[in-house]
C-alpha cells in the first residue's frame, strides 16, 4: 500500500516572508498513476501547495516551516527547483506564462532543461501528437498565440521533461468551454499513456472531478475534505458550494442557519 | 575634380574606420546587453572588464612573451573565467535582493578593478609590440585600412556569427533567452537560472576582454582611456535598445560612424562628446531605443 504512494505531504505549514502563514498543516497523499484534484476557492492555498512541492516557493520568499514532503522515498521540502525538477516533478504555472519572445518550438526545447544532453526531436513529435494544433504554429512567436494554444504549449513544454509527477495549476483558466473539454481529455490521455501522475488544481470542480481519481478540498490553508472523486461529486456540501447545484437549486439565505453553519465550517 | 575625388576618398576612409570601430563598440555592448537581458543588471564595471582584457593580453605578450595567438586565447579563457568568478563571488549572494544594490555593487566593482589595475600598471600608456602583419592591410585606391581594423572586423564578424548561432540553436543559448523572457517559468522547467547568470557574466567578460585587446592594439593600453571607452556602451545600448543583441551591434556601428564623421568633418574634440549628445536625444524621442523590445501585449 505505502510503496504505491508517489508523493506524500505530512502536515506542512508554509510561511511567506517569515510572517504570513498560508498553509496550516496540509496533508495529502498521491498514488502512482493517479490524477488527484485539489479544489478550493481563491486564496485557499492550492497554488502555494503546488509551489511547496515544486520548490518554487523560494524565489517568492516562502518556506515550508513544518512538516515534510516525501517524494519517492526522499524528503524534498525546501529543495531548490533545479533539484526537484530533476527528480521528475514539473509544475505548469497558473496563467500559462509562455516565453513570449521564443517560438513555439523553442519554448518546447526549454522543456529539455533537465536532460539537455539527450536528443529531443522524438519528444517534440510526441508533444505534437498530443497537441496537433501546435504543429502549424511551430515557427510563431509564443507572444502572438491564442490562449488555448498557449495552454497546450505550456503543457507540452512540461511533457518534454518526461515528468513523473505533473502539477497543473488551473489549466482551464480563461478558456472557452470547448477548449477546456479538449484540454481535460488530453490530460486524461497523458495520465494513461505516459503513466504520469498528475495533481490538478482547478476552480472548475465539475470537470476536474470527472477525470480525477481522488480529490481534496482546501479552505483557508487547510484540507477540509477528501475522498474518491466519485464520492466527492455526490457529496451534498461539495455539490452546493462548488458545483453550484444546491438542494432544489434554490439560493440559500443566511437565515437558513443550518446551511450557514455548514458553509462557515469551510471558511 | 581632383578635390572632389579626395573628398570622396576621405569620406570612404572615415566610413571604413567608423564601421570597424563601431563593430568593436557593438561587440563590447553585446556583453553588456547579455547581462542586462538575463538578470536585469546594469553592469557599470563593463569598462573595467575591457581594461582587464587589454592588460592581461599585455602581460602575456610583453612580460611572459607568449606567442600572439596563444596569448589571445589565454586572455579570452582568462576573461571567461573571471566573469564566472565575479558572478560567483559578488553577484550570486545578492540574487533576490533589490536591483539597486546589485547595480551599486557593479559600481563598486568598477572602482575596485580600476584601483587594482592602476596599482599594478600605473596610469601610463603601454603598448603592445607590433605584431599584425602589414599584409593584412587593405589598399583600395587611396583608401587605406590599417591591419588592426581589418583584424578587428574579421574577429568581430566571426564572433557575431558564433553568438547568433549560439543563441538561436544551442540548448544553453535557448535557456538563456528563456530566463531573460520569464524567470519563474524557466525555473519551473528546471533551467539552472544561477548557471545562466554565471554564463552570461562569463560570456560578457570574454567579449569585453576581446574588445579590450583590439582597443589596446589601436590606441595602446591605458587604464583611464580604455575604461572610459567602456562607458560608451551606454550610448550604444540605449541607442540600440537595452535588451536587443542585434540592436547593440547596430547601435555600436551607428555610434562608431558618428564619432569618426564628427571627428573628420567637424572637430576632433567633439568626437568623444557626440555619443552622449545622441544618448540624450534618443532618450527624449525613443526611450526604448531603436530595437528595444516593446512588450507584446495580447489584447
Amino acid at each position: 500500500m505505502t510503496n504505491n504512494i508517489l508523493l506524500q505531504l505530512n502536515n506542512i505549514s508554509v510561511v511567506y516572508s517569515d510572517v504570513i502563514q498560508v498553509l496550516k498543516g496540509v496533508s495529502l497523499a498521491v498514488k502512482k498513476n493517479h490524477i488527484v484534484s485539489l479544489l478550493g476557492s481563491n486564496g485557499a492555498g492550492k497554488t502555494t501547495t503546488l509551489k511547496a512541492i515544486s520548490g518554487l516557493l523560494k524565489p517568492e520568499n516562502g518556506k515550508v516551516t513544518e512538516g515534510s514532503i516525501v517524494y519517492d522515498g526522499m524528503s524534498i521540502q525546501n529543495s531548490a527547483p533545479e533539484t526537484i525538477t530533476r527528480q521528475g516533478i514539473i509544475q505548469v504555472l497558473e496563467g500559462r506564462q509562455p516565453f513570449k519572445y521564443l517560438t513555439i518550438e523553442e519554448n518546447l526545447r526549454v522543456g529539455t532543461a533537465t536532460r539537455w544532453t539527450r536528443p529531443y526531436k522524438k519528444d517534440i513529435e510526441m508533444v505534437y501528437s498530443y497537441f496537433p494544433a501546435l504543429v502549424t504554429r511551430r515557427k510563431a512567436l509564443a507572444g502572438y498565440c491564442s490562449g488555448g494554444e498557449l495552454q497546450m504549449l505550456v503543457m507540452g513544454r512540461a511533457l518534454m521533461a518526461h515528468p513523473r509527477l505533473l502539477l497543473l495549476d488551473e489549466p482551464s483558466l480563461g478558456l472557452a468551454p470547448l477548449v477546456v473539454k479538449e484540454i481535460f481529455r488530453i490530460i486524461k490521455r497523458i495520465n494513461k499513456e505516459q503513466e504520469t501522475t498528475i495533481i490538478l488544481v482547478e476552480q472548475n470542480a465539475n470537470m476536474a472531478l470527472q477525470i480525477a481519481h481522488y480529490g481534496y478540498v482546501m479552505e483557508n490553508g487547510k484540507i477540509v475534505m477528501e475522498g474518491k472523486a466519485k464520492d466527492l461529486k455526490e457529496n451534498p456540501d461539495v455539490k452546493e458550494f462548488y458545483l453550484g447545484v444546491g438542494a432544489g437549486g434554490m439560493a440559500r439565505s443566511y437565515r437558513d442557519v443550518k446551511s450557514y453553519r455548514r458553509r462557515k465550517r469551510w471558511l | 575634380m581632383a578635390c572632389k575625388g579626395a573628398n570622396m576618398e576621405f569620406f570612404l576612409q572615415l566610413l571604413v574606420n567608423g564601421l570597424s570601430v563601431g563593430l568593436l563598440y557593438g561587440l563590447s555592448a553585446l556583453g553588456f546587453v547579455m547581462i542586462f537581458k538575463s538578470s536585469s543588471v546594469l553592469n557599470f564595471a563593463h569598462g573595467e572588464l575591457l581594461t582587464i582584457g587589454a592588460f592581461l593580453f599585455l602581460v602575456l605578450v610583453t612580460w611572459a612573451r607568449l606567442p600572439i595567438p596563444f596569448a589571445f586565447l589565454i586572455t579570452l579563457i582568462g576573461c571567461f573565467t573571471l566573469g564566472f568568478i565575479v558572478e560567483r563571488l559578488f553577484l550570486r549572494p545578492l540574487i533576490g535582493e533589490s536591483l539597486i544594490y546589485v547595480i551599486m555593487l557593479t559600481v563598486g566593482l568598477a572602482s575596485m578593478f580600476k584601483g587594482l589595475l592602476l596599482f599594478v600598471f600605473g596610469g601610463n600608456l603601454h603598448t603592445y609590440p607590433d605584431f599584425l602583419p602589414e599584409g593584412l592591410a587593405i589598399h583600395f585606391g587611396a583608401i587605406y585600412v590599417p591591419p588592426v581594423y581589418v583584424a578587428s572586423s574579421i574577429i568581430g564578424i566571426i564572433f557575431l556569427l558564433l553568438f547568433g548561432l549560439f543563441f538561436k540553436y544551442s540548448p544553453q543559448g535557448i535557456y538563456m533567452r528563456s530566463v531573460a523572457d520569464n524567470q519563474t517559468a524557466s525555473l519551473s522547467l528546471g533551467v539552472h537560472v544561477k548557471k545562466v547568470f554565471a554564463l552570461s557574466w562569463a560570456i560578457a567578460a570574454l567579449v569585453a576582454g576581446m574588445s579590450g585587446i583590439v582597443l589596446g592594439i589601436i590606441n595602446g593600453t591605458n587604464v583611464h582611456e580604455i575604461s572610459a571607452i567602456g562607458l560608451k556602451v551606454f550610448p550604444v545600448v540605449i541607442l540600440g535598445g537595452l535588451d536587443s543583441i542585434g540592436g547593440a551591434i547596430i547601435g555600436g556601428i551607428i555610434i562608431g560612424l558618428l564619432e569618426t564623421f564628427t571627428g573628420g568633418y567637424i572637430s576632433p574634440s567633439l568626437r568623444d562628446v557626440i555619443p552622449y549628445i545622441v544618448l540624450v536625444f534618443i532618450l527624449l524621442v525613443k526611450p526604448y531605443g531603436l530595437f528595444g523590445l516593446v512588450e507584446i501585449e495580447r489584447v
